[in-house]
Protein backbone atom coordinates (compact mmCIF):
# COMPACT_ATOMS: atom_id res chain seq x y z
CA UNK A 1 0.00 0.00 0.00
CA UNK A 2 1.62 3.29 -1.09
CA UNK A 3 0.78 5.04 2.18
CA UNK A 4 3.02 5.92 5.12
CA UNK A 5 1.48 6.15 8.59
CA UNK A 6 3.52 8.03 11.19
CA UNK A 7 2.86 8.77 14.84
CA UNK A 8 3.30 12.34 16.00
CA UNK A 9 2.41 13.11 19.62
CA UNK A 10 -1.08 11.69 20.20
CA UNK A 11 -1.88 11.87 16.50
CA UNK A 12 -1.42 9.64 13.46
CA UNK A 13 -0.50 11.10 10.11
CA UNK A 14 -1.21 9.05 6.99
CA UNK A 15 0.34 10.30 3.77
CA UNK A 16 -0.92 8.77 0.56
CA UNK A 17 1.92 8.62 -1.99
CA UNK A 18 0.09 7.87 -5.23
CA UNK A 19 -3.27 6.97 -6.78
CA UNK A 20 -4.84 4.02 -4.94
CA UNK A 21 -6.74 1.01 -6.17
CA UNK A 22 -9.94 0.05 -4.31
CA UNK A 23 -8.04 -2.79 -2.65
CA UNK A 24 -5.46 -0.33 -1.38
CA UNK A 25 -8.20 2.04 -0.16
CA UNK A 26 -9.63 -0.81 1.93
CA UNK A 27 -6.15 -1.66 3.23
CA UNK A 28 -5.69 1.97 4.23
CA UNK A 29 -9.09 2.03 5.96
CA UNK A 30 -8.27 -1.10 7.96
CA UNK A 31 -4.72 0.02 8.79
CA UNK A 32 -5.98 3.38 10.06
CA UNK A 33 -8.61 1.78 12.28
CA UNK A 34 -6.07 -0.70 13.67
CA UNK A 35 -3.38 1.94 14.28
CA UNK A 36 -5.76 4.34 16.02
CA UNK A 37 -6.78 1.56 18.42
CA UNK A 38 -3.20 0.40 18.97
CA UNK A 39 -1.79 3.87 19.71
CA UNK A 40 -4.92 5.21 21.40
CA UNK A 41 -4.58 8.16 19.03
CA UNK A 42 -6.76 11.23 19.63
CA UNK A 43 -6.65 12.33 16.04
CA UNK A 44 -5.83 11.12 12.54
CA UNK A 45 -4.76 13.23 9.60
CA UNK A 46 -5.08 11.72 6.12
CA UNK A 47 -3.20 13.61 3.42
CA UNK A 48 -4.97 12.93 0.13
CA UNK A 49 -3.06 15.40 -2.07
CA UNK A 50 -1.76 12.48 -4.19
CA UNK A 51 -5.26 11.17 -4.98
CA UNK A 52 -6.23 11.79 -8.62
CA UNK A 53 -9.86 11.02 -7.90
CA UNK A 54 -12.11 10.92 -4.84
CA UNK A 55 -15.15 8.92 -5.90
CA UNK A 56 -17.98 7.22 -4.02
CA UNK A 57 -15.73 4.37 -2.90
CA UNK A 58 -12.99 6.58 -1.42
CA UNK A 59 -15.57 8.90 0.20
CA UNK A 60 -17.39 6.01 1.80
CA UNK A 61 -14.15 4.51 3.12
CA UNK A 62 -12.98 7.82 4.63
CA UNK A 63 -16.40 8.31 6.24
CA UNK A 64 -16.27 4.82 7.73
CA UNK A 65 -12.90 5.61 9.30
CA UNK A 66 -14.17 8.95 10.62
CA UNK A 67 -17.38 7.55 12.06
CA UNK A 68 -15.55 4.69 13.78
CA UNK A 69 -12.88 7.03 15.16
CA UNK A 70 -15.54 9.40 16.43
CA UNK A 71 -17.08 6.60 18.47
CA UNK A 72 -13.65 6.18 20.08
CA UNK A 73 -13.25 9.89 20.71
CA UNK A 74 -10.74 10.50 17.93
CA UNK A 75 -11.04 13.11 15.21
CA UNK A 76 -10.34 12.42 11.53
CA UNK A 77 -9.05 15.26 9.39
CA UNK A 78 -8.65 14.92 5.64
CA UNK A 79 -6.14 17.42 4.26
CA UNK A 80 -4.88 18.33 0.81
CA UNK A 81 -7.96 17.65 -1.36
CA UNK A 82 -6.90 19.02 -4.75
CA UNK A 83 -8.99 21.96 -6.02
CA UNK A 84 -10.19 20.06 -9.11
CA UNK A 85 -11.04 17.03 -6.98
CA UNK A 86 -13.02 19.23 -4.57
CA UNK A 87 -15.07 20.66 -7.47
CA UNK A 88 -15.72 17.15 -8.81
CA UNK A 89 -16.83 15.88 -5.38
CA UNK A 90 -19.19 18.80 -5.03
CA UNK A 91 -20.66 18.30 -8.52
CA UNK A 92 -21.02 14.57 -7.80
CA UNK A 93 -22.79 15.34 -4.54
CA UNK A 94 -20.37 13.35 -2.38
CA UNK A 95 -20.25 14.16 1.30
CA UNK A 96 -17.49 13.20 3.69
CA UNK A 97 -19.70 12.25 6.60
CA UNK A 98 -18.04 12.81 10.05
CA UNK A 99 -14.81 13.92 8.39
CA UNK A 100 -13.11 17.22 9.26
CA UNK A 101 -11.17 18.90 6.48
CA UNK A 102 -8.25 21.34 6.39
CA UNK A 103 -6.16 22.84 3.64
CA UNK A 104 -2.86 21.17 4.50
CA UNK A 105 -0.99 19.22 7.17
CA UNK A 106 -0.20 22.31 9.24
CA UNK A 107 -3.83 23.44 9.24
CA UNK A 108 -4.87 19.89 10.08
CA UNK A 109 -2.60 19.79 13.14
CA UNK A 110 -3.96 23.17 14.24
CA UNK A 111 -7.50 21.84 13.94
CA UNK A 112 -6.65 18.81 16.09
CA UNK A 113 -4.90 20.99 18.70
CA UNK A 114 -7.83 23.39 18.98
CA UNK B 1 -8.88 -1.01 -22.59
CA UNK B 2 -9.69 -4.30 -20.96
CA UNK B 3 -11.17 -3.90 -17.45
CA UNK B 4 -10.93 -6.87 -15.13
CA UNK B 5 -9.48 -5.53 -11.87
CA UNK B 6 -9.35 -2.43 -9.70
CA UNK B 7 -5.84 -1.76 -11.06
CA UNK B 8 -7.33 -1.58 -14.59
CA UNK B 9 -9.81 0.98 -13.28
CA UNK B 10 -6.97 3.22 -12.07
CA UNK B 11 -5.29 3.01 -15.50
CA UNK B 12 -8.60 3.70 -17.30
CA UNK B 13 -9.31 6.86 -15.33
CA UNK B 14 -5.73 8.08 -15.81
CA UNK B 15 -6.03 7.50 -19.56
CA UNK B 16 -9.37 9.29 -19.50
CA UNK B 17 -7.83 12.30 -17.80
CA UNK B 18 -4.97 12.43 -20.32
CA UNK B 19 -7.38 12.17 -23.25
CA UNK B 20 -9.60 14.92 -21.80
CA UNK B 21 -6.64 17.28 -21.46
CA UNK B 22 -5.46 16.48 -25.01
CA UNK B 23 -8.91 17.25 -26.39
CA UNK B 24 -8.79 20.59 -24.63
CA UNK B 25 -11.02 20.10 -21.61
CA UNK B 26 -9.98 21.98 -18.47
CA UNK B 27 -8.15 20.35 -15.60
CA UNK B 28 -11.36 20.32 -13.56
CA UNK B 29 -13.39 18.83 -16.42
CA UNK B 30 -10.68 16.18 -16.86
CA UNK B 31 -11.14 15.27 -13.18
CA UNK B 32 -14.93 15.05 -13.71
CA UNK B 33 -14.29 12.57 -16.54
CA UNK B 34 -11.75 10.57 -14.50
CA UNK B 35 -14.19 10.33 -11.57
CA UNK B 36 -17.05 9.17 -13.81
CA UNK B 37 -14.79 6.54 -15.42
CA UNK B 38 -13.78 5.33 -11.96
CA UNK B 39 -17.46 4.67 -11.13
CA UNK B 40 -18.43 2.89 -14.34
CA UNK B 41 -15.22 0.84 -14.55
CA UNK B 42 -15.79 -0.29 -10.95
CA UNK B 43 -19.33 -1.31 -11.92
CA UNK B 44 -17.83 -3.53 -14.62
CA UNK B 45 -15.46 -5.33 -12.23
CA UNK B 46 -18.00 -5.64 -9.41
CA UNK B 47 -21.22 -6.38 -11.27
CA UNK B 48 -20.00 -7.98 -14.51
CA UNK B 49 -16.52 -9.32 -13.74
CA UNK B 50 -14.84 -7.92 -16.81
CA UNK B 51 -15.45 -5.73 -19.82
CA UNK B 52 -13.89 -2.84 -21.66
CA UNK B 53 -13.63 0.93 -21.68
CA UNK B 54 -13.06 2.79 -24.95
CA UNK B 55 -12.22 6.49 -25.06
CA UNK B 56 -12.58 8.50 -28.26
CA UNK B 57 -12.64 12.07 -29.42
CA UNK B 58 -15.92 13.23 -31.04
CA UNK B 59 -16.99 16.16 -33.16
CA UNK B 60 -20.72 16.72 -33.48
CA UNK B 61 -22.47 19.82 -34.86
CA UNK B 62 -19.16 21.66 -34.72
CA UNK B 63 -18.64 20.80 -31.05
CA UNK B 64 -15.57 18.92 -29.90
CA UNK B 65 -15.52 16.60 -26.98
CA UNK B 66 -14.90 13.09 -25.81
CA UNK B 67 -16.93 9.95 -25.55
CA UNK B 68 -16.33 7.13 -23.10
CA UNK B 69 -17.96 3.78 -23.81
CA UNK B 70 -17.97 1.12 -21.09
CA UNK B 71 -19.20 -2.27 -22.24
CA UNK B 72 -19.62 -5.64 -20.59
CA UNK B 73 -21.50 -8.88 -21.08
CA UNK B 74 -22.51 -9.29 -17.46
CA UNK B 75 -26.00 -9.80 -16.00
CA UNK B 76 -27.33 -6.39 -17.14
CA UNK B 77 -29.51 -3.92 -15.25
CA UNK B 78 -33.24 -4.59 -14.85
CA UNK B 79 -34.47 -1.02 -14.35
CA UNK B 80 -32.05 1.42 -15.92
CA UNK B 81 -34.27 4.46 -15.34
CA UNK B 82 -34.48 3.73 -11.62
CA UNK B 83 -30.70 3.38 -11.33
CA UNK B 84 -30.16 6.80 -12.93
CA UNK B 85 -32.73 8.35 -10.59
CA UNK B 86 -30.88 7.00 -7.55
CA UNK B 87 -33.89 5.01 -6.38
CA UNK B 88 -31.99 1.82 -6.76
CA UNK B 89 -29.69 0.37 -4.16
CA UNK B 90 -27.63 -2.78 -4.06
CA UNK B 91 -26.36 -4.49 -0.93
CA UNK B 92 -22.85 -3.56 -1.98
CA UNK B 93 -23.36 0.17 -2.24
CA UNK B 94 -25.57 3.21 -2.06
CA UNK B 95 -26.42 3.12 -5.76
CA UNK B 96 -24.81 6.48 -6.37
CA UNK B 97 -22.19 5.53 -8.95
CA UNK B 98 -24.18 5.97 -12.18
CA UNK B 99 -26.11 8.86 -10.72
CA UNK B 100 -22.81 10.64 -9.94
CA UNK B 101 -21.44 9.88 -13.41
CA UNK B 102 -24.56 11.48 -14.84
CA UNK B 103 -23.93 14.69 -12.89
CA UNK B 104 -20.25 14.81 -13.84
CA UNK B 105 -20.69 14.24 -17.58
CA UNK B 106 -22.74 16.24 -20.10
CA UNK B 107 -24.54 13.20 -21.49
CA UNK B 108 -24.97 9.62 -20.35
CA UNK B 109 -26.83 6.77 -21.95
CA UNK B 110 -27.18 3.37 -20.33
CA UNK B 111 -28.34 0.55 -22.52
CA UNK B 112 -28.90 -2.69 -20.71
CA UNK B 113 -31.31 -5.53 -20.17
CA UNK B 114 -31.11 -8.71 -18.09
CA UNK B 115 -28.81 -11.20 -19.78
CA UNK B 116 -27.83 -8.69 -22.42
CA UNK B 117 -24.89 -7.00 -20.76
CA UNK B 118 -24.50 -3.29 -20.15
CA UNK B 119 -23.20 -0.44 -22.29
CA UNK B 120 -22.70 2.99 -20.75
CA UNK B 121 -21.94 5.82 -23.18
CA UNK B 122 -20.86 9.13 -21.65
CA UNK B 123 -19.94 12.40 -23.35
CA UNK B 124 -18.22 15.54 -22.23
CA UNK B 125 -18.11 18.58 -24.50
CA UNK B 126 -15.38 21.15 -24.61
CA UNK B 127 -16.48 24.62 -23.52
CA UNK B 128 -16.74 27.27 -26.20
CA UNK B 129 -13.21 28.01 -27.38
CA UNK B 130 -13.24 31.79 -27.47
CA UNK B 131 -9.60 32.12 -28.46
CA UNK B 132 -10.18 29.67 -31.30
CA UNK B 133 -13.24 31.61 -32.46
CA UNK B 134 -11.29 34.89 -32.44
CA UNK B 135 -8.50 33.36 -34.48
CA UNK B 136 -11.10 32.13 -36.95
CA UNK B 137 -12.65 35.55 -37.53
N1 LIG C 1 -22.13 -2.96 -15.52
C1 LIG C 1 -23.16 -3.37 -14.76
N2 LIG C 1 -23.65 -4.63 -14.88
C2 LIG C 1 -24.70 -5.05 -14.14
N3 LIG C 1 -25.33 -4.29 -13.22
C3 LIG C 1 -24.88 -3.03 -13.05
C4 LIG C 1 -23.80 -2.50 -13.80
N4 LIG C 1 -23.60 -1.22 -13.43
C5 LIG C 1 -24.51 -0.97 -12.48
N5 LIG C 1 -25.29 -2.06 -12.25
C6 LIG C 1 -26.45 -2.15 -11.32
O1 LIG C 1 -26.92 -0.85 -11.08
C7 LIG C 1 -26.88 -0.59 -9.69
C8 LIG C 1 -26.48 0.84 -9.44
O2 LIG C 1 -25.13 1.06 -9.85
P1 LIG C 1 -24.36 2.26 -9.27
O3 LIG C 1 -22.96 2.27 -9.74
O4 LIG C 1 -25.17 3.47 -9.53
O5 LIG C 1 -24.39 1.93 -7.73
P2 LIG C 1 -23.70 0.71 -6.90
O6 LIG C 1 -22.65 0.05 -7.73
O7 LIG C 1 -24.76 -0.12 -6.30
O8 LIG C 1 -23.08 1.38 -5.73
P3 LIG C 1 -21.98 2.53 -5.72
O9 LIG C 1 -21.65 2.89 -7.13
O10 LIG C 1 -22.65 3.59 -4.98
O11 LIG C 1 -20.84 1.91 -5.03
C9 LIG C 1 -25.91 -1.59 -9.12
O12 LIG C 1 -26.22 -1.93 -7.80
C10 LIG C 1 -26.09 -2.79 -10.03
O13 LIG C 1 -27.15 -3.58 -9.60
MG1 LIG D 1 -21.21 1.39 -8.68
Amino acid sequence: MPVSILKQREYLIASIQSALTDTEVLELRDALLAEVAKHRARGVIVDVAALDVIDSFVSRSLSTVARTNRLRGAKTVVVGIRPDVAVAMSQFGLRLDAVHTALDLEAGLELLDS
Amino acid sequence: MHIASDADTVVARQKGREAALLIGLSRTEATFVATAISEIARNITIHAGHGEVVIREVTEDGRRGMVVVARDEGPGIRDVAAVLRQEYSSDAGLGIGLWGARRLMDEIEVSSAPGMGTTVTMKKWRGIDEVGLLLHE
